[in-house]
């Protein structure tokens, strides 16, 4: 099965390792204007939040992109912008509900995340694992663990008050 | 090509700006950072000048590695010549500061003169303003920050900043930025202060280039690989730089009660497991693996709500152990106010601990402190004198101008008491027991200081025969030993030379851990990201060549061998308690002045300290100062 690239904002350092190594990779450079992954803090209350295109399933980029330009690459199932057919309208960027695209410094280019072939640099470079790239149904799985020890803990606690 | 980057001049009394490329020839003598900054205040800076007038030069600096996704690369180096103790000023930051300044297109500044009223500067893309901030003055760090992120309308903007201690010309104002980080030595925001520089904001879209990115994108990841597979780093990314807490207290090498005992007696809350209880997770500067703060709330009592980050070990000892406060909640008020402040928060402790001991000694009283009762464990005391210092009332003001004026202010009597060298509070570690250690702060260039030279690996009791491999000759493998450690110290100064000058972190060469990067390693680096190829000895000569040019600023400014030595008490008073290894231990004169004369020789100094004219021709520091920039 295909995987997911699936970010927990709670494990987030907020280091920004995935913001130089994405740009490194796919532009040759550092600069996080160039990632296709960008962490959103309020730092001041301690919370970070690693934002990137969730390769939707029914990408509104795709819907609203009047040239086609926006295709799925069956290898990985990443959603992906064909540079060649792109006129650069930024329709996509401002229909993305989840600042999955990205508009380069220069505004010359919309960039986004192609899972890197199905090797996604972010993953191998985030340290806490705030960034995991898993089989879907693992995700379910996971999520449903932490509830349920969150639910637990829960439950103990109110045993041990009685 | 990353080495011909840009510094910026800005002279704050005119209001004039120029820009210069950074030539490769400097690079290769001197790399980025510490280094350079080194060069631009022994070049520019006239002797003698008092550090508060405007002619001071400010300088920041990011290092030649910085915005590579490995090992901090984040750390930005500032200098000046110190307020507190009129030697070298520098302090190391890290934080996200740095790498931003460089994609605003400059990797230095340097800083003169004074602005006629409270102003800000403003990097953005190349350009650089000068901007008003009177609305910003009287602000905390945190509120400055927020501010000038709200008023440009840019949530990206980083920004150093100085808090009310440093408009207050606070002498160890320290200079911050985001929650926690601080370039918290010698000084440098009270030098901010009395430019009237309220902050320097950078923002920037521009990238840095790389001689060999796809190589090196996967040495970035081998980097980050080595580091976090050891022992030190997978400790530090669970309790931060805390954990150390638990061997040295236990040990007995931590001073208490100032410098009274060298263990803190029922200290367990200190423990770094019990910021479990208030830590919501940790925190990583720029490219860092390892991330080593702990965010921390505090939801219940006095104090709360309240939210910080840390504390570090330094703050475990500044307000817990030296003061004898032996809960987790002291320091973590305290570390959250000096931050607001923007005070160093080891001066504060070191000076506060001095004066608690007077208190005790009968040498200071009530009418002295304002009525403040300075009793061991008052953390009421400590948090109203952290206020104070950073206003500059009343025995805060006595406080706020450091050791050697407070000292003067106070008496002759009570300069016994203060642990301090070149008028710069030690660390609350207790070196009687390491002749390593001791020696370290004593030659520190900036004063009582252990990120200068720490070779903390010599605690580990390694083989004889990896520390040779190591240091380049014999060490000896007992920390109580006198043997070998002025190779240590040498050598570790070399090294940290280095990491301050490509902008890497300390703890992620070898501090604690061994197997961490060094020479080779930072050499491969900088020949993929630059692609100047600078050996391992080659490396260790530029490593040689900073030092040697902070050695003669300080030289130029009348310090000497006298200088390089440690508080009478460590030659005096034998360790009271802790485990055998560290008990009834002190100092050893003789053997003492034996290492300063090894280590002496080690740098090509002669027997007072001064270096000899053929290591100035090899270092090529013999036509000094060159002003090449």
């Amino acid at each position: 099965m295909q995987k997911i690239l699936v970010v927990d904002p709670e494990k987030c350092t907020g280091c920004r390792l995935c913001e130089a190594a994405c740009s490194l990779h796919k532009e040759k450079k550092c600069a996080p204007e160039y990632s296709r992954i960008r962490v959103t803090k309020w730092e001041n209350q301690g919370i970070y939040i690693p934002v990137v295109c969730q390769q939707c399933e029914t990408p509104i980029c795709e819907v609203v992109c009047p040239m086609h330009a926006i295709k799925r690459e069956p290898s990985t199932n990443a959603v992906i912008i064909d540079e060649k057919s792109c006129v650069g309208c930024r329709l996509c960027a401002q229909f993305c509900p989840l600042g999955g695209i990205g508009i380069d410094a220069k505004a010359s280019r919309l960039i986004k995340c192609d899972l890197c072939d199905g090797e996604p640099v972010c993953v191998e470079f985030c340290q806490p694992k705030a960034l995991q790239y898993i089989e879907p149904l693992k995700l379910g799985t996971m999520k449903k663990r932490t509830a349920a020890e969150k639910y637990s803990e829960y439950l103990k606690n109110i045993l041990a008050s009685h | 090509m990353v080495w011909d980057r840009k510094i910026a001049y800005v002279n704050l009394s005119t209001g004039t700006v120029s820009k210069k490329p950074i030539s490769r020839k400097i690079r290769e003598l001197y790399l980025g950072g510490r280094g350079l900054n080194m060069y631009l205040l022994y070049n520019h800076l006239k002797p003698n000048v008092d550090p508060l007038s405007p002619e001071n030069l400010l300088l920041v600096g990011s290092g030649l590695l910085t915005g590579i996704p490995c090992l901090g690369s984040g750390r930005c180096d500032i200098a000046a010549k110190s307020p507190l103790t009129g030697a070298v000023g520098d302090s190391n930051i890290g934080g996200f500061f740095a790498p931003e300044l460089r994609f605003a297109g400059y990797d230095h500044l340097a800083i003169t003169g004074k602005a006629d009223r409270p102003s800000y500067l403003m990097i953005k893309d190349d350009s650089i303003e000068i901007k008003e901030a009177s609305h910003l003055w009287g602000k905390d760090t945190f509120d400055t920050q927020k501010i000038i992120r709200r008023e440009e309308d840019d949530e990206n903007i980083v920004s150093l900043v100085i808090g009310v201690a440093g408009e207050n010309l606070v002498r160890y104002a320290n200079v911050r930025t985001g929650m926690k980080n601080a370039a918290g030595r010698t000084g440098m925001g009270c030098v901010m202060g009395s430019k009237n520089l309220k902050a320097i904001a950078a923002r920037g879209t521009t990238p840095v280039e790389f001689t060999d990115p796809d190589k090196l994108l996967t040495y970035c990841r081998e980097m980050n690989d080595m580091i976090t597979s050891t022992r030190w780093a997978k400790a530090q990314s669970r309790w931060g730089t805390m954990i150390i807490y638990s061997n040295t207290n236990t040990t007995g090498l931590i001073r208490t009660k100032n410098f009274q005992l060298n263990r803190l007696v029922d200290g367990e809350d200190l423990e770094p497991e019990n910021i479990d209880r208030y830590s919501v997770g940790t925190s990583g500067c720029y490219g860092c693996a390892v991330h080593c703060r702990h965010r921390y709330v505090l939801k219940e009592g006095p104090y709360a709500p309240l939210y910080g980050e840390g504390p570090e070990y330094t703050s475990l000892g500044a307000f817990g152990t030296m003061l004898d406060c032996r809960k987790m909640e002291t320091i973590l008020v305290a570390n959250h106010l000096v931050n607001k402040y923007g005070i160093d928060t080891l001066e504060t402790g070191g000076l506060i601990a001095w004066a608690m001991e007077l208190y005790e000694k009968g040498l200071i009283d009530d009418k002295t402190t304002d009525g403040i009762q300075l009793t061991w464990g008052n953390e009421e005391a400590l948090f109203e004198l952290i206020r104070k210092i950073a206003y500059r009332e009343g025995f805060g003001n006595t406080l706020a101008d450091g050791f050697k004026a407070a000292i003067a202010k106070v008496g002759a009597d009570s300069e016994y008491y203060a642990i301090q060298i070149k008028g710069m509070s030690n660390l609350h570690s207790d070196e009687r027991p390491t002749p390593s250690f001791a020696l370290g702060i004593a030659t520190s260039t900036r004063g009582a200081d252990h990120l200068r030279s720490r070779p903390a690996i010599d605690m580990y009791g390694l083989p004889g025969d990896m520390l040779k491999e190591i240091y380049g000759g014999s060490v000896a493998t007992d920390y109580s030993s006198y043997d070998g450690k002025s190779r240590m110290v040498w050598w570790q100064e070399l090294l940290y030379a280095i990491t301050d000058s490509i902008g890497v972190c300390k703890f992620q060469t070898v501090f604690c851990a061994v197997h961490a990067p060094k020479w080779q390693e930072f050499s491969n680096l900088i020949q993929l990201v630059t692609g100047m190829k600078i050996s391992k000895d080659k490396l260790m000569e530029i490593g040689e060549r900073i030092y040697t040019l902070e050695r003669l600023f300080n030289l130029r400014e009348g310090f000497s061998r006298k200088d390089d030595n440690l508080p009478e008490r460590y030659f005096t008073e034998p360790t009271p308690i802790g485990l055998p290894v560290a008990r009834n231990k002190k100092i050893d004169r003789k053997k003492f002045e034996e290492m300063l004369n090894e280590y002496y020789e080690l740098h090509g100094w002669d027997n007072q300290g001064v270096p000899k004219t053929e290591t100035l021709r090899n270092l090529n520091l013999d036509k000094e100062p060159s002003k090449l920039l």
